[in-house]
């Protein structure tokens, strides 16, 4: 155990890994309850675009890193989020549809740019699956602004939140600028996504939104309990998954997901044990 | 001479060029409980929605408490309660208490919590409708009444004077609209709240309310519940587009305000 500390990287990892277990949670909560689940999968792939486009402009371009991967995916995640919004103002009556069409078109983006690359080494490989040693102290230091952003907007506009996921009719009718509110929630989910990444892989970022969620919501009472419950669950999956994946040597995003799938079968189960 | 709470002059709305409310007058004083019905379709909910300032009207003009609904900043005075099944999400984990605090969500403004004093809000609120021993329970466990009793607590905690219940009762279930109206007219008479209820079903609401107004597109009737006994049967066919059945009752008829 003792020499998991002796890395920098493997520090960071962790630090990374609790500070995204705390956040994504919490946001997935609001996420979940305004059904826009999806929406995260969505701006992921777009992330991978980005992360796409910052490896071939390194591996062409500049050579020490014009843009960090985790940056330039960080912005094409936030173009991405604006873009679904249009979209859902655009098919009006279909508003789902912006959700595939930002995926196809960000994941159809993410290729052509890997293939221009002719493939990249096992870095790509990482940003896919997350990887409990990619992560470097800018990272880090990234996850860290982010988090505070995050976390304080969501302490300042926990009412108005709570009010829009649960009535959104009646947010409006009470006065409240939802749409103002709207956007800058918006604009956290793509930020949370993109900096989970690091850990967890671009692929499998929507699950710490959405997994621990679905687990509290069989057990808790009450909207607190709800997001309490889910930090929990988001955190304790995410440190034994870093741990459980240096020690069995996995891919860190597979174990954490697998983790999380099992609390989910374990409410499932506790609800089912108590109702009988 | 009561206060008018609200006045409505001339209002028009129309919409993809096709009129949904025309040339309507309608005057709330202090202490009335209006009962606004028409069929659906009607023009109902677009008049409410004109009223809580979320649609603006073509033509007219709209005051609450005397102000201009352009100029109005203090919405507190108005409580809503929305049409329960199209409404809220209804799977959300949310305690009953919870979502009564919901209620002061814009009084309190942004960056302000809650504070014990709101706490205790919350449960007078919910005493006033008797649900403070649900305080606890998430919303999605309780019927449909129980949970109508709860949207109530929500729109009173804010200390309203005017209330707005659009189809308080689709949802309750037969036996619990009864108490439901109760609850109503005690608000009414007791903490001297105003009341708009929207509904399509006149039978049953001209039996608790003080005034009604008739709605489709224009307002056809608006008076006394007296007067609009008197009404015949012929204007509310008018109104409806087929003949109703009023039951008939034998209240002594008393002074009624004319329909503006």
């Amino acid at each position: 155990m003792m020499d998991f500390f002796q890395y920098d990287f493997l520090r960071n990892t962790l630090l990374t890994g609790m500070i995204i277990g705390i956040m994504a949670p919490l946001l997935g909560v609001f996420v979940v309850f305004r059904r826009l689940s999806l929406i995260s999968d969505a701006l992921s792939h777009v992330t991978l675009s980005g992360v796409a486009a910052s490896l071939l402009l390194e591996k062409y371009f500049f050579s020490s890193g014009f843009m960090s991967p985790l940056f330039m995916g960080m912005t094409f995640s936030v173009a991405g989020a604006f873009l679904i919004e249009k979209l859902r103002s655009v098919y009006r009556h279909y508003q789902e549809l912006a959700i595939p069409i930002i995926l196809s078109g960000g994941m159809g983006l993410g290729v052509i740019l890997i293939s221009l690359a002719n493939g990249f080494n096992t870095d790509l490989f990482s940003f896919l699956f997350g990887s409990v040693s990619a992560v470097s102290g800018q990272d880090l230091m990234t996850v860290v602004i982010i988090a505070i952003f995050v976390v304080i907007s969501i302490i300042v506009l926990y009412k108005e939140l709570f009010l829009l996921s649960f009535d959104e009719e009646y947010a409006v009718a009470s006065g409240i600028n939802a749409k103002w509110i709207h956007y800058l929630f918006i604009l956290l989910v793509a930020l949370v996504v993109s900096v989970s990444m690091r850990v967890v892989g671009v692929l499998l970022v929507s699950s710490l939104m959405t997994l621990p969620v679905a687990a509290s919501i069989r057990i808790a009472k009450g909207f607190k309990q709800t997001i309490i419950y889910s930090i929990i669950f988001g955190e304790l999956s995410v440190v034994a998954g870093i741990f459980l994946s240096y020690f069995l040597n996995l891919a860190p995003g597979g174990t954490i997901v697998i983790l999380q799938i099992l609390i989910l079968i374990f409410t499932l189960g506790w609800k089912k044990l108590r109702t009988r | 001479m009561s206060q008018n709470i609200i006045k409505i002059e001339d209002l028009s709305y129309s919409y993809d060029r096709q009129n949904v409310l025309k040339d309507i007058n309608l005057l709330v004083k202090k202490g009335d409980f209006l009962g606004l019905v028409g069929p659906n379709g009607s023009g109902k909910s677009t008049l409410l929605k004109c009223i809580l300032g979320i649609q603006q009207p073509n033509h007219g003009s709209i005051e609450l408490f005397g102000t201009d609904i352009r100029k109005m900043k203090n919405w507190e005075k108005i409580g809503y309660v929305s049409q329960k099944a199209n409404s809220f999400n209804s799977g959300f984990p949310a305690s009953v208490f919870e979502v009564v605090s919901l209620g002061l969500v814009k009084k309190l403004g942004l960056f302000n919590g809650f504070k014990s004093s709101d706490k205790q809000k919350v449960t007078e609120a919910l005493k006033s409708v008797g649900m403070n021993e649900f305080a606890n329970r998430n919303i999605g466990e309780l019927s449909g009444g129980q949970q109508q009793r709860v949207f109530i607590a929500r729109a009173l905690v804010s200390n309203p004077e005017l209330l707005i219940l659009d189809e308080p009762t689709v949802g309750v279930d037969a036996e619990n609209v009864e108490s439901f109206y109760e609850l109503l007219s005690d608000l009414n008479t007791k903490l001297g709240i105003t009341l708009l209820l929207v509904s399509h079903d006149i039978g049953i609401i001209t039996d608790k309310v003080s005034h009604v107004a008739c709605l489709n597109k224009k307002l056809h009737f608006h008076g006394s519940r007296e007067k609009f006994k008197d009404a015949t049967e012929k204007d509310l066919s008018i109104l409806y587009g087929h003949s109703v059945h009023l039951l008939s009752h034998n209240h002594e008829h008393e002074e009624g305000r004319d329909s503006i």
